[in-house]
């Protein structure tokens, strides 16, 4: 073990080491991690976040499947509702038009009637007149018993 | 290899001397050849292969951390930037637990002191006669290829750690309030004859326990390996036993050359912590 002058060379090459290390080695190499952890950090939050808004959407899609189904269901509930209505109105209109079609054809049945009733009153009438005439067929004169004979034709 | 040399000794002595550059002792420049020569050349002497491996080493970590750095991006790291920035979170973790205060020299500091400690233990890894051998064939007496071996490097860096303990004291606390730190406690103020004098050792022995452990460990076990490569030289049972333990040891020491690397960062961030934290 004999010191000499190696020594000082020693320490100034370490302190040349020391120095250039601490000026180009390790500030770039520490950036490049501490960027890089960052970075990861960054993406995992997004990862996070992402996660986050994807059950937040499907929560969403899920809540307009719920009320698209609830609408659907309503609209047929008023559908089935209606056709009901349509169908009580058209019965009741047949209804109506076949109570209606009734009374008219009852009215004309009676007005025949009484048609049919009129002639042959008027045809009694005349047999009536006709045979009192050939019974009467001297004392009865159409003119003189007219108001007679007109009296007679009203009862019959 | 151990036979070409006339005895064991100075096999082990030629493998633990470092080329030392310096004035002989009739005045002129060169290397020294053998350690009498180098002990000769006194202070003013460099040790060529601990500063050449060391600067190397270091201009390796530099470099491939600089490329690393230049292409960081905050995509999917690969290959090299993996690495990169596994060892700069090891080492940023290592950090954050034993350093509680605002500092940004202190994370590139412990990187540094990591990554080239950890780079010149590696060298231990080597084959202890391949490189020497090499540098022999080629003209150089003595190549020493583990700067961590050498106690100029170590005490180079706990020495700069020291002076930034220094520093970083008088800088937080303020030139009185350190000397307190130092004289008043722990004893009452009266007895602080005692205080100076524990706490000055206590402060003193940081960098020299710092530099030892490590020289200490990587010394132990270079010596080691060389020892080990002692048996290649002893008929082929024994080259065969050497191979296995030369293997074994070297498992061992991956962990011994992580671990020292490690201690020396750790110890350095907390005796900085330590320089930073008021006492109470």
């Amino acid at each position: 073990m004999n010191f000499n002058a190696t020594l000082i060379g020693q320490s100034i090459t370490f302190i040349f080491f020391v120095w250039f290390c601490m000026k180009f080695v390790w500030p770039p190499i520490m950036n490049a991690l501490e960027t890089r952890k960052k970075q990861i950090a960054d993406g995992l939050a997004a990862a996070d976040r992402g996660k986050h808004e994807l059950e937040l959407a499907a929560k969403k899609a899920g809540d307009n499947l719920r009320d698209a189904k609830a609408q659907a269901a309503e609209v047929i509930a008023q559908a089935e509702k209606r056709a009901a209505q349509i169908i009580e109105e058209a019965k009741t209109a047949a209804k109506e038009e076949g109570d209606r079609q009734l009374a008219a054809a009852q009215a004309n049945i009676e007005q025949e009637a009484n048609r049919a009733r009129e002639s042959l009153r008027e045809q009694v009438a005349a047999l009536a007149v006709a045979g009192a005439e050939k019974i009467l067929r001297r004392e009865v004169d159409a003119q003189t018993h007219a108001d007679l004979l007109g009296q007679l034709k009203a009862e019959l | 290899m151990a036979s070409e040399y006339h005895s064991s000794g100075e096999y082990i002595k030629h493998h633990l001397q470092n080329l030392t550059y310096g004035q002989h002792a009739d005045g002129t420049w060169g290397f020294a050849h053998g350690a009498e020569e180098a002990k000769a050349m006194g202070f003013w002497a460099i040790n060529v292969d601990s500063m050449l491996f060391s600067i190397g080493l270091g201009l390796i970590f530099l470099f491939l951390f600089r490329m690393a750095a230049k292409k960081a991006s905050t995509g999917v790291p690969s290959g090299l930037q993996n690495f990169v920035e596994w060892v700069v979170e090891f080492i940023d973790n290592s950090v954050r637990g034993s350093f509680s205060h605002q500092n940004a020299l202190v994370a590139p500091l412990a990187l540094t002191v990591f990554m080239w400690v950890f780079l010149m233990n590696l060298m231990d890894l080597f084959p202890v006669d391949w490189l020497p051998f090499a540098a022999t064939m080629a003209g150089v007496p003595y190549m020493k290829i583990v700067p961590s071996t050498d106690p100029n490097v170590t005490f180079g860096m706990s020495l700069s750690v020291f002076f930034l303990v220094l520093y970083y004291s008088v800088k937080m606390k303020g030139a009185g309030g350190f000397f307190s730190e130092l004289a008043f406690q722990p004893f009452p103020k009266f007895l602080f004859p005692v205080n100076l004098l524990l706490e000055g050792v206590g402060l003193i022995a940081k960098p020299i326990s710092l530099a030892l452990r490590l020289f200490g460990n990587m010394y132990a076990g270079e010596m080691i390996f060389i020892l080990i490569a002692l048996m290649f030289g002893g008929g082929w049972i024994l080259a065969v036993f050497g191979g296995a333990l030369q293997w074994a040891w070297a498992v061992f020491h991956i962990l011994i050359i992580t671990l020292q690397a490690f201690i020396f960062m750790t110890l350095t961030i907390v005796y900085l912590d330590m320089a930073h934290a008021e006492h109470h």
